[in-house]
């Protein structure tokens, strides 16, 4: 599964993306995150429950609600709130 | 319709003119610049860095263009973004719609520009001249709750 990060994401976990393999079990955004807190200290400090509020996510594009339920060939993103314009 | 992502800067002047002569028949043209702002409330911008996601920009622009001309009669509508390096008081990006009458034109660029700044993934780094140490950082501009507000009304 390819997972993308932006912005201060990006900076914090020290990479633009990663191709990840988390258990089949996980299905939607918000188990994701759950599974990407425990990779390590950069990880639960942006995925962990007290923290995640500000994270945003989208699947193929699209911003989603973090129930949203991904296939594995989705390309994921996790990006904080947008600032454009 | 028509969207343009560059990381070289533009003429908003020399945009809106040939877009003008695009639209003979447009009685009203509306339009919106945002610029790099010089300072923020802890120093002087020396440059405006502003990162995106291409596949998803493209995806998310050409949907909020679709948006507003199914909202509102227009006879064309574009969107020039820049991403990269930017200085204080390049333009960033302009928004442009011609209609027959104002009221569309005008309604549809503030309309467009409101759900970019909510839907668009571009994220904006200042680099900043403190002004109390002297000394220079970079920070991440944050999201503002008025621009949520905004784009909510037209929900």
């Amino acid at each position: 599964m390819k997972i993308m990060y932006f912005s201060w994401i990006r900076e914090k976990i020290g990479k633009a993306q990663e191709n990840l393999q988390p258990p089949n079990s996980i299905a939607t955004a918000e188990e994701l995150m759950d599974w990407l807190a425990h990779l390590g200290p950069a990880y639960s400090e942006i995925f962990g429950i007290s923290t995640r509020s500000v994270v945003r996510v989208a699947v193929n594009l699209h911003l989603v609600d973090i129930t949203h339920a991904f296939a594995p060939d989705d390309e994921i993103a996790f990006f904080p709130p947008v600032t454009g314009g | 319709m028509a969207i343009r992502l560059q990381d070289t800067p533009f003429s908003p002047g020399a945009e809106l003119e040939r877009f003008i002569a695009a639209n003979p028949d447009a009685g009203g043209i509306g339009s919106f610049i945002g610029k790099v702002r010089r300072s923020n409330s802890q120093g002087k911008v020396l440059s405006l860095t502003l990162e995106h996601y291409p596949a998803m920009t493209e995806h998310m622009l050409r949907e909020i263009e679709t948006q507003a001309c199914h909202r509102w009669p227009l006879q064309s509508c574009l969107i020039i973004h820049r991403f990269g390096r930017l200085h204080p008081g390049e333009p960033i990006v302009l928004v442009a719609t011609a209609a027959t009458h104002r009221d569309a034109a005008l309604t549809a660029c503030t309309f467009l520009i409101d759900w970019l700044k909510t839907k668009a993934p571009f994220w904006k780094q200042e680099q900043i001249l403190n002004w109390q140490t002297g000394d220079i950082g970079s920070g991440w501009v944050d999201a503002r709750a008025e621009d949520e507000a905004a784009a909510a009304r037209w929900e």
